[in-house]
């Protein structure tokens, strides 16, 4: 097969747009990433290596994948019951519920850190339900949970919520002709087709999950071991002036990245083709 | 199965979508509601399946063999029913499309995957398609989309199929080829149908017996013949074919026309109107000569001879126009061309206001 860059199309401009997106990207997102790993290898190989595998930075990556995955999973699920019901049902203030879904994106991230912190706290509205359980909500592994979650939510229904537009009442009406049960219509028929939407939704919240610091440095306590996001190790580093250090982790945190979005993305291509229906 | 819907009623909101219709379909025919948009036939066909629940009512009553099914929900009232836009699963094969009610069933009833699959092909051979059973719905014309929607509902043997506006969404030829061979099937399997469209051509041609809608009411229940050449009301009349009003009489043997209505749109779809005489265009003579005064005086405006009749539009003194439909013989004898005068003398005509329906000479 011969690749073509330019083919003769109706629309006009595709020179300039592609030269533009290449510029563009190379601009905000590849120069910037490529100095950050120029200036990691400035520290040898040794040392890079002692950095990373150091344990408290290993414990930071790993909290800060797990967090976050964790978090993106219950955005998932409860993204999805909120997009559903925002999409399919009518009652009143109906507008402002669906408004209240971007304010975390609004909100500056430390004063929902302050926020959540001082409801979940142990003498919160919330936390005080959970400490004669002895469940600490704040400055625990929850608590950066609980951050991630809240941050993460606006992606998963604002992904979702076009996908379910998009259904078709009459496939739903054939299935029941056909003898189908609502949950079989739902697992059968509905569920197939919102799957792209709800891969990408969980891959954008957990992706901002792995980036958040300002409301997670309130709420986490900044345990060392324990309660310490990558992050914010990175930030730690830079105020030793420990920059090689603060890139090395950075890089760790930008290639793993990396790597689980682009398989996400490739599960959801895959599905979104099945759903095409593109054999 | 015969199916009989006595008193329904439906309204949604302020939209009255049927008034106290009653109806009988009976066992193992091909049966169409035929009506203009917003005539509720949909809403009356999506009540029988079960998809739309009638106003409360105590008279009204749906009944499947005698039956009531009214508190029977959707999925254990055994229809099948074809959608205008086929609501196929687009995620699915064909194949899987056609088995997805099968697989369905509960466990106890659901035959095993081999018995779903010799299914699955003997439906794809009734609907020309075989081979195509692992192609997906995006890779097929419309007219397969829609054979393919119908094997769907054929497959899990239902009792009555309901077809929505089928062919609606077709252009022409596949349209006029998909309807002879849907009767062509239903000759074969003799499942109880109703068929929905707003297309007259279709339904005088496919159903056995046609119901025309109008207003959320029913005007006529007749065989294609009958509601064609026996039209009750001057909407059946209008509906099913091109037609002429004049102000004119019928009395005991004799039609007697003067002007034809001016502004047919206006008056289109009215009630009944005092004093006015229908004919179709095929029941219209023209006459180069008038005999003893009898005929309307007009002039030729347009030829359409493209077809196996010739197509004649007239102007009247008045300014209405004039439809007449002959043979191309008869055409040819007259020797019409546009611009001359000629006169347009009735052979048949009907009025609705007063008890006599039509007479014939």
């Amino acid at each position: 097969m011969v690749w073509r860059l330019k083919k003769h199309s109706v629309l006009p401009g595709f020179g300039l747009t592609l030269g533009f997106t290449v510029f563009y990207l190379s601009l905000i997102v590849l120069l910037p990433l490529t100095a950050l790993c120029l200036k990691s290898t400035s520290m040898g190989w040794p040392q890079f290596w002692e950095t990373v595998s150091h344990p408290r930075v290993l414990a930071s990556c790993r909290l800060t994948f797990e967090t976050a995955a964790t978090a993106a999973l219950i955005n998932a699920v409860g993204g999805f019951i909120v997009a559903w019901c925002l999409v399919r049902y009518d009652f009143p203030l109906k507008r402002v519920f669906d408004a209240m879904v971007d304010l975390p994106f609004a909100l500056p991230t430390a004063v929902s850190g302050i926020a959540l912190t001082t409801i979940y706290a142990s003498s919160g509205w919330i936390g005080q339900w959970f400490a004669p359980w002895d469940i600490k909500l704040v400055y625990s592994r929850w608590g950066i949970i609980i951050a991630m979650t809240f941050i993460g939510l606006p992606f998963v229904v604002r992904t979702l919520q076009p996908a379910l537009e998009d259904l078709e009442k009459e496939n739903e009406e054939a299935a029941a002709c056909l003898g189908a049960s609502r949950w079989q219509t739902f697992r059968f028929v509905i569920w197939p087709t919102i799957i792209p939407a709800l891969l990408t939704g969980f891959a954008m919240a957990f992706a901002r999950g792995l980036g958040e610091y300002g409301s997670i440095v309130f709420i986490s306590g900044n345990m060392p071991m324990k309660t310490e996001i990558a992050s914010l190790l990175i930030i730690t580093k830079l105020e030793q002036h420990d920059l090689a250090g603060a890139t090395a982790i950075a890089v760790i945190l930008l290639v793993s990245s990396f790597v689980l979005l682009l398989c996400i993305n490739l599960l959801q291509w895959w599905s979104s083709e099945r759903v095409r229906g593109v054999a | 199965m015969s199916i009989e819907v006595r008193h329904i009623s439906k309204s949604f909101g302020n939209f009255t979508a049927l008034r106290d219709v009653s109806l009988q379909v009976h066992d193992g025919e091909l049966l169409a509601l035929l009506g203009p948009s917003g005539s509720g036939k949909t809403t009356l066909l999506r009540i029988i399946s079960g998809l739309e629940v009638p106003d409360a009512n105590p008279d009204s009553e749906i009944l499947f063999h005698g039956q009531s099914v009214v508190d029977r929900p959707v999925r254990h009232r055994e229809v099948g029913f074809v959608f205008q836009h086929y609501a196929l699963f687009r995620h699915m094969t064909v194949a899987d499309n056609i088995g997805f009610g099968l697989r369905m069933r509960p466990r106890a009833t659901r035959p095993s995957k081999s018995e779903i699959r010799d299914r699955v092909g003997k439906l794809l051979k009734l609907i020309q398609l075989e081979g195509f059973g692992d192609r997906f719905p995006s890779q097929l014309s419309g007219g397969q989309r829609q054979r393919v929607a119908l094997a769907r509902a054929l497959a899990v043997e239902p009792k009555v199929l309901l077809l929505d506006e089928p062919f609606g969404a077709l252009d022409a030829k596949v349209r006029q080829g998909l309807r002879t061979w849907l009767r062509r099937l239903h000759d074969e399997i003799h499942l109880t149908s109703v068929l929905v469209t707003h297309d007259q051509e279709e339904a005088l041609e496919v159903a056995d017996r046609v119901v025309v809608m109008n207003q959320s009411r029913i005007e006529q229940i007749g065989t294609p013949d009958e509601v064609f050449h026996h039209p009750k009301t001057p909407f059946v009349m209008e509906f099913l074919g091109q037609v002429n009003v004049f102000h004119g009489r019928v009395t005991q043997d004799k039609i007697e026309l003067d002007d034809p209505f001016v502004n047919e749109a206006d008056e289109h779809h009215s009630g009944s109107r005092p004093q006015a005489v229908y004919a179709r265009p095929h029941e219209l003579d023209i006459q180069r000569e008038s005999t003893n005064g009898e005929g309307i005086a007009a002039t030729v405006r347009r030829l359409h001879l493209a077809g196996p009749i010739a197509r004649v539009l007239l102007e009247a003194e008045n300014g209405g126009h004039v439809q007449v439909h002959m043979s191309l013989e008869r055409f040819y004898e007259l020797a019409l061309q546009p611009g001359v005068a000629a006169f347009v003398v009735p052979k048949n005509g009907r009025v609705f206001d007063a008890t006599v329906a039509a007479i014939r000479d």
